[in-house]
């Protein structure tokens, strides 16, 4: 739930600038708002928090900035601490006396005991300020997969924090520049890595960090990182494989238990798939009084899987209300989706999202859970099967049948079918040594991507330099990064970078935010993943079937009909939403050669062959689809952001 | 090499592939796989070229790297399949 800002050190106008943060971010928190500031005294820093409130536990009370019983702590909050019940008795048990019911006094007080300590205890997504008097410090901090989001700048030696970089933006003095090395890396790996952000100046507190800010500077730690075991260990510790799915079975009701905690009905997302499923079944069997569930059809069917969500809702006997998204619905909302996100895309997968959290507002629904995470945590992405097939091709290069086994990874893309073993072996680089390339399994997307950096200006590729993105990721890969097993390389990639940087952003929290719905994800549940983590490649991967043990808990839970259909992965129409009929006025203009050579970043003579290319072929291909989506959220990032550097929740609600 | 067939070949790269940017240009002898200018959907759109402007049918088991996969390749397939000796450029 909710949004906050605010700042450390010397601000003119305190409540003017606490209520211009919070106007900015009003999407996240309908339901109220508070402040709270203190002048600098002596050697301590002034201070101000602002929040924006979606009412979801205790909705009555537990308003916020919350102050410590004896005024010295002041937090700002954003999100769940889903065990506070569990965490409130051992406090009570402590000696602590409550005046709230819900998690807010809970997290405050844990602080107020513990200091950074705590967060090891919280098992939740969060995101959160206090200000603590006694040490006169700020402490920020983030939940461990980076589900909220937590932003923060410095200017004219104040240090400001925000839910969203808009709310930076409304103070005075805060400029808004492209980062171009940001761009680049969204043109090779979908999004900014580490702290970087789209702004130039404005940082992204990274999961499972907390930051100390205090009349000195900032200082950033980290209280939990992603491990696998060592790929020597990674097949010893295998235990027993029933005692594994015993374990995998407790923990997800658990952690989906954990999840229908609130004051507020909680629904879910079913998209059709084994993943949110599996979420819905077992919240089903905690609700009762019935379970709503919420759907996306598209009118294309290589997207469309309305006919698995039927399945599932007959199987589960609950109605299941759908939004229907075509490609003149992407069109229409995408640039409200690039003002929301943030950042420039490469896809427009986020877009349907923001249609499926209106319908779910608008059907008095504040809280929904989904399936996220579980492709990464168990291993459910094609891209690690393409990464297996890759290996076993390298180990015999000359192989004539090894590399058909890409058309079966591939079934929904057509011009696969056709190719043969060694031109499957070509695309896919199945020749490349594995040896010493700690990208290996993402190799192939990364260059894909990549590709659509051909559109880039001389005179941005001569800014850019000799910049890599791909090597600066690997530059922020940890030591023991070379020790695990490749699955586990690969899932570290997806889980530690795409999951914050787009999954659980651009797609998750700012698309459901943007109609103050709140996602929750028992597959993030740090205990899962941590179990997860752990578990031997072949229980996740086995062969080319990807989930394994999840497909096993599912079992008896799931038709069979949804457990062994092929994984479809969740696409939208790409620049074909944009290219029906006439085409939308709004997407030629970004095209105008005038207007991008105006902005620099895109050769305009190649860019417009890019668009009469999308504009005329039945499939532009992976490339073009990319070059175009993202020069065009380049462009309606441009102008979101830089023509109107003030932007109001009046402007994102337009 | 350089035939008539390269360089009808190197145009239509220049412009199906690379959107004009000449600069971008491989080399006749490059990979166009390793230098990511073709993907699975920019082989069938070669196959399709070649098909359409030299008037040969490529059978789905020509469709090989060996073939395909440089302005060199391409144009010495168009010469074998068609019959005709390439003229000088």
């Amino acid at each position: 739930m909710c949004g906050f800002s605010g700042y450390l050190g010397h601000v003119d106008a305190p409540d003017r600038t606490l209520v211009a943060m919070a106007d900015a971010i009003a999407h996240r928190g309908p339901d109220g708002r508070g402040f709270f500031h203190a002048d600098r005294k002596g050697r301590t820093p002034g201070v101000g928090l602002a929040h924006v409130r979606l009412a979801i536990i205790d909705p009555s009370d537990s308003l916020q900035p919350m102050l410590s019983a004896d005024g010295t702590l002041a937090l700002a909050f954003n999100g769940e601490i889903f065990n506070y019940t569990e965490l409130r008795q051992d406090l009570i048990a402590r000696g602590h006396t409550f005046r709230t019911s819900g998690d807010t006094e809970v997290l405050l007080k844990l602080y107020e005991e513990m200091g950074e300590a705590c967060l090891s205890r919280l098992n939740g997504d969060f995101a959160f300020a206090i200000w603590d008097g006694r040490r006169k410090c700020l402490f920020l901090a983030r939940d461990r997969m980076g589900v909220r989001p937590l932003f923060y700048t410095r200017h004219g030696g104040t240090f400001y924090f925000a839910s969203e970089a808009k709310a930076l933006l409304t103070v005075p003095g805060i400029g808004c520049d492209l980062d171009l090395i940001a761009l680049d890396q969204i043109f090779t790996l979908w999004s900014p890595i580490g702290q970087r952000t789209a702004f130039s100046g404005i940082s992204e507190l990274e999961p499972g960090t907390f930051l100390r800010a205090d009349a000195s500077g900032e200082r950033i730690d980290s209280y939990w990182q992603l491990d696998f075991p060592d790929a020597a260990d990674a097949f010893r510790d295998t235990g027993d494989p029933d005692a594994s799915l015993e374990q995998l079975n407790d923990l997800l009701v658990d952690a989906t238990r954990i999840r229908l905690r609130a004051d507020v009905p909680v629904g879910a997302c079913l998209s059709g798939g084994l993943d949110s499923s599996l979420v819905a079944a077992l919240a089903a069997e905690h609700a009762p009084q019935g379970l709503r569930t919420f759907s996306i059809a598209f009118d294309t069917p290589e997207h469309d899987e309305s006919a698995f969500q039927q399945q599932m809702a007959l199987h589960l006997g609950v109605s299941n209300d759908t939004v229907n998204c075509s490609g003149g619905d992407i069109a229409s909302v995408f640039p409200q989706v690039i003002r929301l996100a943030e950042k420039p895309l490469i896809r427009t997968a986020p877009a349907p999202m923001l249609k499926l959290s209106a319908l779910i507002r608008e059907n008095g629904i504040k809280v929904v859970l989904t399936g996220e995470g579980a492709d990464e945590v168990f291993a459910g992405y094609d891209i690690f099967k393409e990464a297996r097939v890759r290996r076993f091709c390298a180990r015999q290069p000359g192989s004539r049948l090894r590399p058909l086994l890409f058309r079966r990874l591939y079934p929904y893309l057509p011009g696969l079918q056709k190719q043969s073993a060694a031109s499957l072996a070509a695309f896919f680089g199945a020749h490349a040594s594995a040896d010493d390339d700690p990208l290996f399994s993402h190799r192939p997307r990364i260059a894909n991507t990549a590709g659509a950096k051909l559109f880039f200006s001389d005179d941005l590729k001569a800014r850019l330099g000799a910049y890599d993105a791909a090597e600066d990721l690997i530059s922020l890969l940890p030591e023991r990064f070379s020790r695990w097993h490749p699955l586990h390389q690969a899932q570290y990639l997806e889980t530690r970078f795409l999951l914050p940087g787009y999954i659980l952003s651009s797609q998750g929290d700012r698309m459901a935010m943007g109609n103050g719905v709140e996602g929750r994800f028992p597959f993030l549940d740090h205990r899962l993943v941590e179990f997860a983590a752990k578990l031997p490649p072949e229980l996740k991967l086995r062969g080319l079937e990807e989930k394994y043990l999840l497909r096993k808990a599912a079992s008896g839970r799931l038709p069979a009909s949804i457990i062994n259909r092929v994984k479809q992965p969740y696409r939208a129409p790409d620049s074909k939403a944009f290219l029906g009929g006439t085409g939308s006025d709004y997407v030629r203009s970004q095209f105008d050669p005038v207007r991008l050579k105006a902005q620099g970043l895109f050769n305009p003579a190649s860019t417009g062959k890019l668009y009469e290319k999308c504009a005329t072929s039945e499939a532009p291909g992976f490339r073009a689809d990319t070059a175009f989506v993202g020069i065009l959220s380049t462009g309606l990032w441009l102008e979101a952001f830089r023509a109107t550097s003030k932007p109001t929740a009046a402007g994102l609600a337009a | 090499m350089s035939t008539v067939f390269a360089s009808f070949v190197r145009a239509f790269i220049v412009e199906s592939f690379l959107f004009g940017d000449a600069s971008a240009a491989p080399a006749d002898g490059e990979s166009l796989i390793a230098a990511g200018i073709i993907d699975s959907t920019g082989v069938l759109e070669l196959v399709a070229f070649v098909e359409d402007c030299f008037s040969v049918t490529v059978e789905d088991a020509d469709i090989t790297p060996e073939n395909l996969d440089s302005i060199e390749a391409i144009a010495t397939y168009i010469q074998k399949k068609s019959g005709r000796a390439p003229l000088a450029a």
